[in-house]
């Protein structure tokens, strides 16, 4: 009801009006009734009825609020006052918008990978089942020591914590039978995986018990996005077949849209058909995720778990068909030597991973380049501020108090505020369409990232924050109860005290230091990315490889020679397009993060004591011609050749690390023996390879064992094909389209079911595997120029507007002999001081903030020397233009002109 | 507690309110007229009146008010607790 009263005041004032106009006009009537002239009936009506006009005012006054009245006002003026000077409004405005706009930005990054739930109904009793083994060495992934088979089913069957449990792993697959063969992404499910989702396809229906049952007829789910390319989103997809690795499966159901396992999007889901009569203890390959009960801790599941491995371990053999052992050797090496322990931890961690600290650190330079946007336009508003001292002063004289006058200022910089803020929520949008279209591929939920209403109220908080923070500076300063001396001290016949600087100059100090401090962070991520660029990394001119994988499916070609064969002549057609130089394929490429192969490896005459197992090493099977096309030197002996692979001879390759590590030297490998375990065939080192770093450029190389292509297994006595290819294709057209379209070519005419997929160049793979670096190194040196540049706005204006205040004392010196020369140099000198002192500051701030980000660095300090001199310098000299610029107007001035301007 | 018990005899314009009262009180309260009116207004607000345009016997265009069922309850209640003082004090008065 006030509300309302309030919005139609004007309405019912003029009401008000018309019905008191309409009362005078009856009681004159009743007068002129009583025989009264009407001039004097209106008289003696108006008399009779009193002040209405007051009347009206009261009413007027009880329809609205005060403060409201007042607030309304001062929005008013302080618009109008903003108009009256544009260039400053602007300059204001704009800088705040870029503080907010970058910061908004950043912090819905921040907000949508870091801090949302994941979009799953009661996300947070979702964990991500990983476990440790500190004595597995290299068969631990990233990820953690995978479950078995044999561990899901004991841990789904005997567990007390979840309410559901299941496992997964992604595979690519080949469909066929719709045009193209394509190669797709699935996500192979176990039952009870999905029911932890408590997702529901969109149409169809969810995996049964008997579709997962071990030899069920083939059913696949489709995801939303694999529904709408390939079928149009027809909804009569249900009941389909279609060819998976050249099996039908009939499609059951489609999962809605945003619905993903794992972080990579996959196209379909199949489920697992996990057989418990072939389950044994080892075979660590399987992720798992978990729904715990509601109440149970991770601590309470992890103690669980703990509790289920001595279980697990003694109630399922060693090898297929074999017998129970019930502890012994076993226990010994799974439990004592590997120490095999759960680590649940929420599956949002699991799925944001290692970019936390790298977002976080983006996040603390952003609220850095706020802070100094703030100061700027606190600098700004001194300014200004200053320039209306008089009327301040007036104001305060003629008794406006001096809360009401810092509030008058306040709403100054709160509309400031206000209009950077939406200004920067524009900047902040525009700045996420452009990351989410060409951010990195491996940052986490990279999809889910927008605007939302966090983001929203963040905006509009640091919007006031901020106009609070810089908007306080000057109003305190100018408002507080000596304003009234102003009015004394405003004659313009002196140089202005110290005093009145002091302000202005800790804003410049503290710009500086925080630019600084921010530059140093750049220049350190700058010097990182030269040092991983700089990197050997174990191959050459990775722009001119050409990559793509295939898979031959053992449906499709069940004899493992023939699929060697077939690779072998996929490469050597590709080899005959135009324009390529060689051609090798292996079972995984360099950098490419696919979950790599290790195992042990004896030496000839080399022994392990029973129970304890050899140091894991790096497993590739590779092709005669592999290293040739990467550019990789052999150091010692000589490449596997065709003829070695069909043969059966038995023969490996090593790193040159693992060659010095077991022999001394790369010469000395030649001909030595090695073999995996006891039981395997010996095989003779034939060759030695430069080391490749595998694991990504910051990382360093690993001890690598090269099997051949096509060889005999370390456990078993028979030969097999690496089925799922990775090629490199040596040639200056690497990453054209019409490359591309010559490799399908290729491969179609080998095979018609075989898919080409993932083509890209070896430098995409290898910039991909340094995108968390480039990443962080582009927001820094975006945040660390907008530093540089708003710091130099604050040492140009503070110079600036010293020089315009002290024209008259320059004037004078000027008049009594001084040269422009000198008094240009006071001013420099000035600037640098300022400058220095931030420099100084800045850099002991840096030194204890760098070590916060040594995570992020490769191959430099933290206090790297060069950085920490360079920076400083670089600073320096930018300052000294910065402040010699306006200092240079001293010449300008003419003494006598200045002396008559009084 | 006067305008409302006015109003309770039917709807009326703001002179009539005034002049009854006037007339009520045998000349005894003299109020102005427009003292009526932030009054009335305040009624508006809580609802307790409702005000539409209309003509006089004179064919003079003016607001009249009547009384909402809020406003009905607002009286019954004041003037209960009107008597229950006016009692009091008689009582009081009496024993002294």
């Amino acid at each position: 009801m006030l509300w309302r009263n309030l919005l139609r005041r004007g309405r019912l004032d003029r009401e008000w009006r018309e019905e008191m106009d309409a009362h005078i006009q009856i009681l004159t009537d009743s007068f002129v009734a009583r025989g009264l002239t009407p001039r004097d009936a209106r008289a003696a009506a108006l008399k009779q009825a009193g002040n209405l006009v007051a009347r009206r005012e009261e009413i007027y006054s009880m329809n609205g609020i005060q403060w409201l009245d007042s607030i309304s006002r001062d929005v008013r003026y302080a618009l109008r006052g903003l108009r009256n000077q544009p260039s400053f409004t602007l300059i204001a405005v704009l800088t705040l918008a870029l503080g907010i706009g970058a910061n908004t930005a950043v912090f819905s990054v921040v907000n949508s990978v870091l801090l949302k739930p994941l979009p799953f109904p009661h996300s947070e009793q979702l964990v991500d089942l990983a476990q440790v083994a500190p004595g597995a060495g290299g068969l631990v992934g990233s990820r953690g020591l995978g479950l078995s088979t044999s561990m899901y089913f004991t841990y789904a069957e005997q567990n007390r914590s979840f309410q559901s449990m299941g496992v997964w792993i992604s595979q690519h697959v080949t469909v066929t039978g719709q045009g193209e063969p394509e190669q797709v992404l699935a996500n192979v499910v176990s039952d009870g995986l999905m029911q932890a989702f408590a997702v529901q396809p969109e149409i169809g229906r969810p995996f049964t018990a008997s579709d997962q049952a071990p030899g069920a007829s083939g059913t696949v789910l489709l995801t939303h996005g694999y529904w709408q390319r390939r079928f149009g989103g027809d909804q009569a997809v249900i009941g389909r077949k279609i060819l998976v690795d050249s099996v039908p499966r009939q499609v059951v159901g489609v999962m809605p849209a945003g619905f993903r396992i794992a972080d990579l999007p996959a196209d379909l889901i199949l489920p697992m058909q996990l057989d418990r009569r072939q389950a044994i203890l080892a075979g660590f390959y399987l992720n798992a995720i978990a729904r715990l009960k509601p109440g149970v801790s991770i601590n309470q599941a992890n103690a669980d778990i703990g509790r289920l491995l001595p279980i697990w371990v003694r109630s399922w053999p060693d090898s297929p068909g074999g017998k129970v052992s019930g502890g012994g050797f076993v226990e010994q090496l799974f439990l004592k030597s590997w120490r095999i322990g759960p680590n649940i931890r929420p599956l949002r961690d699991s799925v944001v991973g290692n970019v936390s600290s790298a977002l976080w650190v983006v996040m603390g330079t952003l609220a850095m380049v706020m802070l100094i946007a703030c100061a700027n336009v606190a600098n700004l508003l001194l300014v200004r501020v200053d320039a209306r001292r008089s009327e301040l002063a007036v104001r305060a004289a003629l008794g406006a108090g001096w809360l009401r006058i810092v509030r008058q200022l306040l709403m100054e910089s709160l509309l400031l505020g206000a209009a950077g803020g939406a200004l920067g929520l524009a900047i902040a949008y525009g700045g996420l369409r452009l990351l989410v279209r060409n951010g990195p591929s491996n940052l986490p939920r990279l999809s889910e990232i927008g605007l939302d209403s966090h983001a929203l109220a963040f905006t509009a908080i640091v919007s006031i924050v901020s106009g609070l923070l810089f908007g306080l500076i000057p109003a305190l300063r100018y408002a507080g109860p000596r304003v009234s001396l102003s009015l004394r001290d405003n004659s313009r016949t002196m140089s202005e005290g110290r005093d009145r600087h002091r302000a202005r100059n800790t804003l410049v100090v503290l710009q500086v230091s925080l630019a600084l401090v921010l530059l140093i962070c750049s220049g350190l991520m700058i010097r990182t990315f030269q040092a991983m660029r700089g990197v050997r990394p174990g191959f050459e001119r990775p722009d001119s490889v050409q990559t793509f994988r295939i898979v031959v499916p053992e449906t499709l070609i069940p004899n493992d020679e023939q699929v060697t064969r077939i690779e072998q002549v996929i490469a050597e057609k590709v080899a005959a397009i135009p324009g390529v130089t060689s051609v090798g394929f292996a079972s995984a490429l360099p950098m490419d993060g696919v979950h790599p192969n290790w195992d042990g490896i004896l030496k000839e005459g080399q022994s392990y004591a029973q129970g304890s197992r050899p140091p894991m090493r790096f497993y590739l099977n590779v092709s005669p011609g592999f290293f040739g096309s990467l550019g990789t030197r052999l150091k010692a002996g000589r490449d596997v050749s065709w003829t070695d692979i069909y043969g059966d001879r038995k023969v490996v390759l090593v790193s040159e690390n693992l060659a010095r590590e077991l022999w001394g030297s790369a010469a000395a490998a030649v001909g030595q023996r090695v073999r995996a375990n006891d039981g395997d065939v010996w095989r003779e080192v034939v060759g030695v390879v430069e080391d490749v770093r595998h694991l990504g450029a910051q990382e360093p190389a690993p001890a690598v064992v090269y099997w051949p292509i096509y060889c005999r297994l370390t456990y078993r006595p028979i030969m097999v094909a690496t089925r799922a290819a990775a090629f490199t294709v040596r040639t200056d057209r690497a990453g054209t389209g019409a490359l591309l379209a010559e490799i399908r070519q290729a491969v179609g005419s080998v095979n018609a079911a075989i898919a080409v997929a993932n083509p890209e160049t070896l430098r995409e793979t290898v910039d991909r595997s340094m995108a968390r670096t480039s990443f962080t190194l582009v927001m820094l040196v975006v945040a660390g120029a907008m530093a540089l540049v708003l710091g130099l706005i604050g040492i140009y204006g503070v110079i600036a507007y010293a020089v315009s205040q002290r024209t008259r004392e320059i004037g004078i010196r000027i008049a009594l002999g001084a040269r422009a020369g000198d008094i240009r140099q006071m001013f420099v000198r000035y600037g640098l001081g300022l400058c220095g002192l931030g420099i100084a500051i800045g850099a002991g701030a840096a030194a204890i903030l760098t070590r916060a980000m040594s995570s992020l660095l490769f191959g430099v300090a933290p206090l790297d020397p060069f950085t920490f001199a360079a920076v400083p310098l670089t600073l320096l000299l930018a300052a000294l233009a910065a402040t010699y610029l306006p200092a240079r107007r001293v010449s300008a001035v003419d003494p006598v002109q200045c002396m008559r301007a009084e | 507690m006067m305008i409302l018990g006015t109003l309770s005899q039917g709807p009326r314009h703001g002179y009539a309110i005034a002049k009854h009262i006037h007339d009520w009180s045998k000349g005894g309260l003299d109020i102005e007229d427009g003292s009526l009116y932030p009054a009335l207004n305040r009624m508006l607000t809580k609802g307790w009146v409702r005000a539409e345009w209309g003509l006089t016997e004179n064919k003079r265009k003016a607001r009249f008010y009547r009384l909402t069922a809020a406003g009905r309850k607002q009286l019954e209640a004041e003037s209960s607790a009107f008597n229950k003082m006016v009692r009091s004090i008689q009582l009081v008065m009496r024993t002294s």
